[in-house]
């Protein structure tokens, strides 16, 4: 009973997209206001429909209801509330069902956010993005129906995978990377809807930035937060091994970050309507993409992916996409002619354009290299993976020039300039430049790629800080104002936009720098040791102190104490443990890290065994990798600037520019 | 059009091909230096010397009685897939499951003496793979897909 409320809520959900999508195309075609207003209450029921399909879920998972399928088969008694709770996003179904809920969320603000100032891009735009909530609801009303009628109701159910139940990161990544990837949606609409009115104006470009912000945030907090998750769970002592799940967040972001970007370019200059419009559709394709990849069961195995009854739908539905995408470019693209010439030699907008192309260059890398054993094993069989040294030797080079263009475009003017004027604008940060690299060489560093990122890093951060500053100290020499309410001035007064693209980029060169050194410069040692002995990494001495017990309502935990001391002196202990979970047969390892903004140290115990008293460790000492979640924070924040200053001061930019005031339709 | 347009285009054209094809040089030529290979014993051997020095997963299940204790976490043992077998010689410090009879996938190289060399050793450990009493059944793609570090799909 309970079952078929939730699979009513989610037909009407399908229902109302469905319907929406064809009352927006209809009013589009036929110039029909009334059919927008439809359009418009059908997005929003769709929405309020979906959203309670959510809700009823889990409370579904809060009442042990396993009459529900997918409760039963998530679901167990002995869970704590938090993981009942994130159990709707720890399978295949509720994953889906999940997605649909954060769509739910983000077509409703959207459709909130469009005026009748969009014109016909308004109807065009809901059209898009209910095309893509209907194939969702399709796919949650079909093949991946989270609602089963369960007929021989089970006492208790399995709880889900352990390594999910294992950190409670596992509550907010998948919210994070759900914001991020079906964020994607909005602008890929938008995108869609100037391609079919056959123009982006500067209100809808407007929109376009905004909407491209939102995901961009929270995939760039997801993307690392994955990697968070890999080192604070799986414990083999690093955050990111270039599997394919991984490269599947980075993707869209990569694609993400350049359109960003290219907005930018579009929206001063009028150039690369195009290309950026292209960008965005990338973005969300490959979103598609790395949702087909990870949630077909395609990397396990080719069986897997035939059994799937999802992979093939989303297969299709991304090749539809991509056919339509591609065919509405091609037809649509000549339309979106240019306003200026863009300008050549040595200016910002030549950075602009070599930002975007390194990062197209990043993106097909990745591609290629995650894309490649799916085609070999297609076409001949053979079972294989790409390893680690083809993504390092490529992107390394690549990232490096990324951070190296980071600082020299925004050292850079607009349009040409002089020889001096370059001169003086490019000549002193190398100052930094300079003072990093020998900071490096003093810790012992002498890894040539971990050398030149740091001399860019130094580069970068001088001309970030002194750009960031700039307006400010303008100010304070010309209105005698105080620095601190200067600088408040770009914080929170029209500066912001301007300011939140040098915070976003602050927090990138300390990203550079905390992989660059902690890819490169940790050590680590692999020892079994008895009860009582010893053993020294670095200036770590290690001793296996005894072995504890915990017991929590859905595990028991087997933990090795292990007394620390650095240069003799005593830190505490730390404690790997084995944990065994109640529903599961296998036990799973949980690393313990004490993490220090110069070095974490990283205990993985690989196995205990209590008889003969003896743990098999791995010991890493990882430096700079907590200013790796220090940068990602940084980042954040700067896109939280850059979206709540757009709506306001992007019209204000708007308004003083030399642009064709829009028909009034 | 223009003329000056046209020529415009087709440079555009040519430098987006030859940039696209050095790119496709390099990615091409990266990769297949970088492939690691997802193996049992039988393929190993048949691929003979080609083995040695090449990034393979070994994947297969513990031989009874083959494990033997070395100085500090050394370790060898012999991995089969009910068809063939290979020696096996390990450094990594084995995890909790492993024991004889269960499925492994160790990653490394074929030494010159024929034994395989292993700085990682992964015991498979999902919940629906149990070491069959048969072991002509081992099945390389269940198997590889079953074990910690291999299956990232349990990462969302």
């Amino acid at each position: 009973m309970t079952a078929s409320i939730g699979r009513g809520l989610v037909l009407l959900s399908l229902l109302c997209a469905s319907g929406g999508a064809v009352a927006a195309f209809a009013a589009l075609s036929k110039k029909r206001a009334d059919l927008t207003t439809i359009a418009v209450r059908a997005a929003y029921g769709f929405s309020l429909a979906m959203f309670l399909a959510n809700l009823w879920m889990v409370a579904g998972l809060l009442r042990n209801d396993f009459s529900i399928s997918y409760v039963a088969q998530v679901g167990s008694i002995s869970l704590p509330t938090w993981v009942k709770v994130v159990s709707l996003w720890s399978s295949l179904e509720g994953s889906i069902l999940f997605w649909g809920g954060v769509l739910a969320i983000y077509i409703a603000v959207a459709t909130r956010s469009l005026t009748d100032a969009h014109g016909w891009a308004k109807p065009a735009a809901i059209g898009s993005w209910l095309v893509c909530a209907t194939f969702f609801a399709f796919l949650i009303a079909g093949p991946a129906q989270p609602f089963g009628t369960v007929v021989d109701v089970p006492s208790d159910g399995p709880g889900p995978n352990p390594l999910l139940q294992n950190h409670v990161l596992m509550a907010i990544h998948p919210p994070f990377l759900y914001g991020g990837y079906v964020g994607m949606t909005i602008p890929f609409g938008i995108a869609l809807a100037a391609l079919i009115t056959g123009r982006l104006s500067p209100t809808l470009l407007g929109t376009l930035r905004t909407s491209m912000l939102a995901p961009w945030t929270f995939l760039t907090v997801a993307v690392v937060l994955g990697g968070w998750w890999a080192y604070e769970v799986l414990g083999w002592g690093g955050y990111w091994a270039w599997d394919p799940v991984e490269n599947a967040s980075l993707l869209p972001w990569l694609t993400g970050t350049a359109a960003v970007h290219s907005a930018i370019l579009t929206e001063r200059r009028g150039v690369l309507k195009g290309w950026t419009l292209s960008l965005v559709i990338a973005s969300f394709l490959l979103t598609i993409l790395g949702t087909f990849m990870t949630r077909s069961g395609i990397f396990n195995s080719v069986h897997a992916f035939s059994q799937s009854e999802i992979g093939p739908t989303i297969l299709a539905f991304l090749a539809t996409a991509t056919i339509a995408s591609v065919l509405l470019l091609g037809i649509r693209v000549d339309l979106l002619k240019p306003d200026h010439e863009l300008d050549r030699g040595a200016s910002r907008d030549t950075a602009f354009l070599a930002q975007n192309l390194l990062f197209v260059l990043f993106t097909f890398t990745v591609l290629i290299g995650t894309v490649f054993p799916l085609i070999v094993e297609a076409v001949r069989k053979v079972q294989m993976s790409v390893g680690r040294p083809y993504f390092d030797r490529m992107t390394i080079p690549i990232g490096a020039l990324i951070l190296f263009v980071m600082g020299v475009g925004p050292a850079l003017p607009w349009g040409s300039s002089s020889r001096e004027e370059l001169k003086r604008r490019l000549l002193p940060p190398m100052g930094l430049g300079f003072a990093f690299l020998a900071a490096a060489l003093a810790y012992g560093i002498r890894t040539p790629w971990t050398l030149i990122t740091l001399f860019f890093a130094g580069y970068t951060a001088w001309v970030t800080l002194f750009e960031a500053l700039r307006p400010a100290r303008t100010r304070m020499k010309f209105r005698t104002d105080g620095f601190l309410k200067a600088l408040a001035q770009d914080l929170f007064g029209p500066g912001r936009r301007r300011m939140a693209a040098y915070v976003a980029h602050a927090g990138a060169v300390t990203a550079f720098i905390a992989i660059a050194v902690s890819s490169t410069s940790g050590r680590s040692l692999e020892q079994n040791l008895k009860q009582g002995e010893s053993m020294t990494l670095g200036r770590y001495s290690l001793t296996f102190e005894g072995i504890e017990h915990a017991e929590e309502p859905n595990r028991t935990s087997v933990i090795a104490r292990i007394g620390v001391k650095k240069d003799g002196r005593d830190l505490g202990a730390l404690r790997p443990m084995m944990n065994q979970y109640a529903t599961r047969r296998e036990s799973i390892g949980t690393p313990d890290v004490r993490t220090g903004l110069v070095e974490d140290l990283y205990l993985s115990a690989m196995n205990i065994d209590e008889q003969t008293g003896t743990v098999g460790l791995l010991v890493l000492i990882n430096p700079l990798v907590s200013w790796l979640w220090i940068a990602t924070v940084i980042m954040a924040i700067g896109g939280l600037l850059a979206l709540f200053s757009s709506a306001r001061v992007g019209q204000a930019v708007e308004a003083t520019r030399d642009l064709q005031p829009e028909p009034v339709r | 059009m223009s003329s000056n347009d046209g020529k415009k285009r087709v440079a555009l054209a040519l430098g987006a091909c030859a940039f696209a094809g050095t790119l496709l040089y390099f990615v091409v030529g990266g990769i297949g230096n970088n492939l690691v290979y997802y193996w049992g014993p039988t393929e190993v051997l048949a691929a003979g010397p080609k083995a040695q020095g090449a990034s393979i997963r070994l994947g297969g299940l513990v031989e009874a009685g083959s494990i033997k204790k070395g100085e500090g976490s050394n370790m060898s043992f012999t991995v089969t897939d009910g068809k063939k077998s290979l020696p096996v010689r390990c450094t990594s410090v084995p995890p909790q499951m492993f024991r004889e009879g269960i499925g492994v996938v160790v990653e490394g190289t074929v030494a010159r003496d024929g034994v395989f060399e292993s700085h990682r050793l992964m015991v498979s450990h999902g919940n629906e793979y149990r070491a069959p009493n048969d072991p002509a059944a081992v099945n390389l793609k269940k198997l590889m897909e079953s074990t910690e570090g291999l299956a990232p799909s349990d990462k969302k």
